[in-house]
């Protein structure tokens, strides 16, 4: 049986999701609707008497003050048209699922044998004249993603107003008949053996199937498998495990490839970008700081960890979620900052959550022109995507501290989704460090958390490849935060009592990926697939090996203390299996009952994959430079660019994140007078009795990639870092983490400029090198997403080579800490730093549509010098406030500190350090790296002035009380005088909604 | 004599500001500060009569999924303790029956008035005559906003208290009366302990000084007894002046303005008999 339980507003009750539709329906597709009102919708499967579902509906199900039910009538009434959207079979419905444990609860023991199912969908009510065209452009360009959502539209005359909408259960119809393929390779040509990558979706080139069938020739194998029943042939399991594992997601083979590369004088062989640039780079910071080496564990583990002070380590990781965000912006976006929660809370021993990141890529949400199949409407990502990091975010009670949102019309093929999460962890527990992982033969293998369906299946080969017509819709997962938070709560208890030796995540590749990688401490795995807790019926043994079905952790843990983890986790409510054991066997061992399954050696799963050889050329792009003079009324160009969307106010989207939970707030996302300033960084105590602050900062600057990546590379470091010494961090005790998100760089048809889109990467990851070694701020751990690409027909559209530097340090008294909001009239401003006739990808350049050549370069060594007499000045609290110039440049930091305080400003350009042409816009919105605004009061002066010597820097204004913004140009006369209230609307408009 | 302070700080399902809501109740003074998993209550493993204050934190309790806290609230009132008899409920009614003191911040405020702790006008604190729902701007907010103590409140947590600036990060925290007989009765017995104002202290309905469009402004309510208090903002998240979002430009004394809703609570239990 299935019932409907519906639970409507009453009368007189305001229904703000109802307001909200609305509101979106006119601002997204500018149709005039009147009203829209919800309908929350439970279906029911299973045996329940009506008084049971009275019972449920009057209770757990709705709130007897504003909301009314019925059962199995409907409650729409007064509507045009009514558009229901529900879950397609198999999604996640984590309101469904609450659901059903409640009404299971409530019913105690009367339930007896009984199984119920819920299943959600909610209903529109929309009036208005509208046509039913429209009415279903609302549907699916709107309230329902088809790819994992079905939809219903009905015109009030067809609704039956006695019997409502039908009961329809959305359940997956699976029966369990195991089955193994065995597929023998021995006699499939290299067409062939393409042909069953293809079809298979394991994204595997030629010569990876060639190595796999050559494996399956060794007689030392064939012996070996023999054994235990298995012969020449590979069965689907194997093959699927070894797409995984060699994937590009988890083995970064092009990060690990040989290239040959050239700038057109110079030619260097390079084998692996990771190891010389990236690992090199660290390790000769480590190396270089000796003693003061505050790295712990880098690149071995899920996040990097370094040192926070003598009791406790810091743990950092930023991943990508782009291929799912783009198919369904709201459940990739979630699965994105959950599934990268899961990767510092893995590491090492597991870490305690104190903060989340979040940068985002996006085409313009105004976007007018016709858009490419299966894309989504850059404002139905942007609006997605943000709600599915606030559900994640907010729900896992992590708060939100720093973030940005980067605007460019070439991420329309594929928005860049980035969300990193930082732990913390005793320094020792029980005795033993925390930071590393051991694993004993023997120990059993447990996996916790969420049950396995076929949700995520082939999301790590997926993502290593170009969004296209048969991208897999199950690739997309959605998150549940609370499973994973009750997951979490446990498993910090079960760690402090040392109930467990190691864990890992379930992420990317599922089982295969997360036993895979943890039988490598002990030599080897043997795993029973037939025991694994399964969603629904009908999953094949293969599916639920690289199932990324969500919340799910693996561990090792102690034969003697498997009875009390289990004894633990089923009191927390947290379901827990023991699937096999750790072995030293040599061998990744997979069964399905009795049955083996998968015997691949260890070495040939994990070290196995064929390196790719690559060639890489560089060429220098020219682009024209720009012709346009410097405009007559500065003054309105200053509205025009604080209007940017690169530019302007992010306020709406961080406000909907929770960036204060924990207690330890310190620097927040928005500061000054009215709370609506920049910041340049976030600080949060994660230690509520100590004074010593964690910073976090970001860089990024995709723009300066059409000039050249090297310097784009460059540039995010010195973002990043400079955004970090701005609040008040110490150069000596940051880390950082490099994201990649490039468009394919390997040569083919499909990419014909792959050469040089490699030289892009190699000359990013150079600049790695020589940034991060210079500045002593290692890289601790990364990831790179190598395919934002879309292709589909002749339309092609690659993402701009884009590097977010993420970094992590300390503050060792928060009380130290400045804020970029001017503090008072009469303090004095001053700019640190030169400024250089450097707007080639700038965004004043962006404004008249052209890209120029003059990046900005960055001259690290004068940076460090400056760096480190800023901290000395905010150490000795002589700075009042501190902003750095980026997007936007010198103008921008300058407008943005005066109305973050609510006060005027008075400037002289000609005061200003400045080389290069004699512009007044130029000297204003040029990009130059290194440089800050800062306030100093007038008794601070000299002492100020003294700590910087040596340094460019100098007094070029004062802080005014008049509320004006009066910037006086080269030829000494008045250029600019606005009200600053003006020049704040400008910037806070354009994205409040 | 003096009695010991035991607070208990009740975490598991989606709570957490379970941390500093344990913090202040350090700060505060408490004799005894333990963050108890419900599992352990539900497992009988504590017991709520062993404490004096309980503390039930913000967070999502069951992800919100049917509305805040609502079956978190069906929890309460449906669970068994593992091998008695007991419900939960009981033990939670034995508690109040006590006179010992609860406090309900955010998802903590809305669980207890979807059980009906709140108000509990007939002192019948297992029907529930309010609600908290969506926010009129039908979205999540974190911001600071000013509440101004009603000096005529029953309320013990807010003794002393005149306008104190915290922050609220919800997006259910409109509170809607049953009718108006209910606001009625609310407003003369002075059981809204907590208003939304302006900086000086006066009642608004305007957004975002009011975040969410409650009814009356009420963002704080007691009982009759005024030992039962919930909370949409966060007193918690302002114990030290560098949670404040303007401490860089402001003088503020060390100690934020959360603190003294735990102390009120505190010297209360100290200075009774239960």
């Amino acid at each position: 049986m299935a019932y409907r339980i519906e639970v409507a507003f009453k009368e007189g009750i305001r229904d703000a999701l109802g307001e909200k539709t609305k509101k979106r329906i006119i601002d997204n597709l500018a149709l005039a609707v009147a009203k829209v009102a919800t309908i929350e919708v439970y279906t029911i499967a299973g045996e329940l008497s009506a008084a049971e579902l009275e019972q449920a509906a009057a209770g757990p199900l709705s709130d007897p003050v504003i909301q009314n039910f019925s059962i199995n009538q409907p409650l729409a009434k007064n509507f045009d048209w009514l558009i229901e959207v529900g879950f397609r079979p198999g999604v996640t419905d984590n309101v469904g699922k609450t659901a059903r444990e409640a009404i299971t609860l409530l019913l105690g023991e009367n339930i007896g044998t009984r199984k119920i199912s819920v299943y959600t969908s909610r209903q529109y009510l929309i009036s208005g004249k509208i046509s039913q065209a429209d009415a279903e452009k609302i549907a699916s360009g709107l309230l329902a993603n088809d790819l994992i959502e079905r939809h219903q539209v009905v015109g009030s005359n067809n609704f039956d107003f006695n019997a409502g909408m039908p009961a329809y259960v959305p359940q997956v119809m699976g029966k369990d008949e195991p089955q193994v393929e065995q597929i023998n390779l021995a006699k499939v040509d290299a067409q062939g053996l393409l042909k069953i990558s293809q079809e298979k979706l394991l994204a595997l080139n030629l010569e990876e199937m060639q190595k796999i069938k050559a494996y399956y020739q060794n007689p030392a194998v064939l012996k070996a498998r023999k054994k235990f029943g298995l012969d020449e042939n590979t069965t689907d399991v194997e093959l699927e495990c070894l797409a995984q594992t060699w994937s590009e997601h988890c083995k970064h083979k092009i990060f690990n490839s040989r290239i040959d590369y050239t700038d057109g004088r110079n030619k260097l062989k390079i084998d692996s970008l990771f190891k010389k640039y990236i690992k090199g780079s660290t390790a000769k910071i480590r190396k270089a700081k000796g003693k003061k080496d505050f790295c712990l564990s880098v690149f071995v583990d899920n996040a990097g960890v370094i040192k926070f002070n003598n009791d406790s380590n810091l743990v950092f990781k930023v991943e990508t979620h782009n291929s799912p965000s783009a198919l369904d912006p709201y459940g990739g976006a979630l699965t994105g900052i959950v599934g990268v929660n899961r990767d510092p809370f893995g590491t090492g021993i597991g870490a305690k959550l104190i903060f989340n990141t979040d940068v985002f890529c996006f085409a313009s949400p105004f976007y007018k022109k016709k858009l490419p199949p299966r894309i989504l409407h850059p404002r139905r990502i942007y609006e997605g995507v943000r709600e599915g990091v606030e559900h994640g975010g907010n729900k896992s009670g992590i708060p939100t501290v720093n973030g940005s949102i980067v605007f460019d019309e070439r991420f329309l093929g594929k928005p860049l989704v980035y969300c990193g999460t930082a732990g913390i962890m005793p320094a020792r527990l029980n005795g033993k460090p925390t930071h590393g992982k051991e694993i004993k033969p023997g120990d059993v293998i447990i996996m916790t958390g969420g049950r396995i369906g076929k949700d995520g299946i082939h999301g790590a080969t997926f993502s290593s490849e170009e969004l296209h017509e048969g991208s897999p819709v199950t690739a997309v997962q959605i998150g549940d935060p609370i499973t994973q938070k009750k997951m979490t709560d446990f498993l910090l208890v079960a760690r402090n009592c040392g109930l467990y030796r190691a864990l890992t995540d379930n992420g990317a590749g599922g089982l295969s990926s997360s036993v895979g990688e943890m039988a490598t401490y002990s030599g080897g795995c043997e795993i029973d697939l037939s025991l694994a807790p399964l969603k629904y019926a009908g999953l094949q043994p293969w599916e639920i090996l690289v199932s990324e079905a969500q919340e799910r952790m693996s561990l090792a843990v102690d034969p003697k203390k498997v009875d009390k983890f289990m004894e633990l986790a089923s009191k927390m409510g947290v379901e827990a299996t023991a699937m096999g054991k750790f072995t030293k066997s040599g061998k990744f061992h997979v069964r399905y009952g009795e049955k083996t399954v998968a015997y691949l050696d260890m070495d040939f799963l994990h070290d196995g994959v064929p390196q790719m050889k690559l060639v890489a050329k560089w060429s220098a792009p020219k682009n024209a430079e720009p012709t346009f003079t410097e405009p007559a009324n500065l003054g309105n160009a200053f509205a025009q660019m604080l209007s940017r969307l690169n530019i302007c106010s992010k306020e709406a989207v961080v406000r909907q994140y929770d960036h204060e939970v924990q207690g330890g707030s310190v620097i927040k996302p928005m500061v000054g007078v009215q709370n609506d300033g920049p910041s340049d960084a976030g600080i949060v105590r994660p230690i509520l009795t100590s004074m010593e602050g964690v910073v976090v900062a970001h860089g990024i600057c995709p723009r300066y990639s059409d000039i050249d990546t090297y310097h784009m590379t460059a540039c995010a470091i010195d973002e990043a870092v400079r955004n970090a010494v701005a609040v008040g961090a110490d150069l000596d005790h940051l880390a950082g983490l490099d994201n990649f998100c490039w468009c394919d760089p390997v040569k083919s048809a499909k990419t014909p400029d792959g050469e040089y889109k490699l030289a892009q990467l190699v000359r990013s990851n150079m600049a790695i090198y020589d940034y991060t070694t210079a500045f002593g701020v290692p890289c601790i751990s990364g990831k790179d997403s190598m395919k934002n690409d879309y292709s589909i027909g002749k339309t092609k559209i690659s993402v701009p080579p884009t590097l977010l530097y993420s970094v992590i340090g300390k503050i060792k008294d928060v009380r130290k800490a400045v804020t970029m909001d001017a503090k008072r009239p009469q303090d004095r401003v001053y700019v640190i730093g030169e400024t250089l006739d450097e707007l080639g990808g700038s965004e004043w350049f962006a404004e008249h549509r052209a890209i120029g050549n003059k990046v900005p370069q960055v001259d690290v060594k004068k940076a460090i010098k400056k760096y480190r007499a800023l901290h000395k000045a905010i150490q000795a609290g002589l700075v009042a406030s501190c902003h750095d110039c980026s997007d936007g440049g010198l103008g921008v930091a300058l407008i943005e500190t005066a109305f973050a305080g609510d006060l005027g400003m008075n400037i002289d350009l000609k005061d200003v350090p400045y080389y290069g042409k004699k512009r007044n816009d130029y000297i204003l919105f040029s990009e130059t790296a290194s440089r800050f605004v800062v306030t100093i009061h007038p008794k601070d002066q000299s002492k100020f002035e003294k700590i910087m010597a040596g340094n460019v820097v100098r007094e070029i204004g004062f802080v005014a009380s008049d509320g004006l913004f009066q910037i006086t140009g080269l030829s000494g006369k008045l250029i600019i005088k606005e009200k600053i209230s003006k020049l704040k609307d400008a910037w806070q408009k354009p994205l409040n909604f | 004599m003096t009695r010991k302070v035991k607070a208990l700080v009740l975490t598991g399902n989606g709570v957490n500001a379970e941390m500093e809501m344990a913090h202040a109740c350090r700060l505060a003074g408490a004799d005894m500060v333990d963050i108890v998993h419900i599992s352990e209550l539900l497992f009988g493993e504590r017991r709520l009569s062993d404490y004096t204050f309980l503390n039930l934190p913000g967070g999502f309790l069951d992800g919100d999924d049917l509305g805040s806290a609502k079956a978190g609230a069906n929890r309460f009132l449906h669970a068994r303790i593992a091998g008695s008899n007991e419900m939960l409920i009981e033990e939670l009614l034995q508690f109040i029956a006590a006179g010992k003191l609860i406090l309900g911040i955010c998802n903590g405020f809305q669980l207890m008035i979807k059980l009906g702790l709140l108000p509990a006008l007939d002192g019948n604190f297992t029907r529930q005559s309010a609600t908290l729902t969506f926010n009129d701007s039908g979205r999540f907010g974190d911001r600071w906003v000013y509440v101004k103590a009603n000096a005529q409140s029953p309320c013990v947590f807010t003794k002393g208290i005149d306008v104190v600036y915290y922050p609220v990060r919800h997006g259910e925290g409109k509170f809607v009366p049953l009718n108006d007989s209910v606001l009625d009765q609310i407003e003369k017995k002075n059981l809204y302990a907590f208003q939304y104002s302006t900086a000086e202290g006066m009642p608004t309905m305007d957004y975002p000084a009011n975040p969410n469009g409650s009814i009356h402004a009420i963002a704080g309510l007691c009982n009759e007894t005024g030992r039962l208090f919930g909370l949409m903002p966060h007193p918690e998240a302002f114990l030290h002046r560098t949670n404040h979002p303007r401490w860089t430009r402001e003088n503020l004394p060390e100690e934020g303005q959360g603190l003294a809703i735990f102390r009120n609570a505190v010297n209360f239990i100290r200075s009774k008999e239960f």
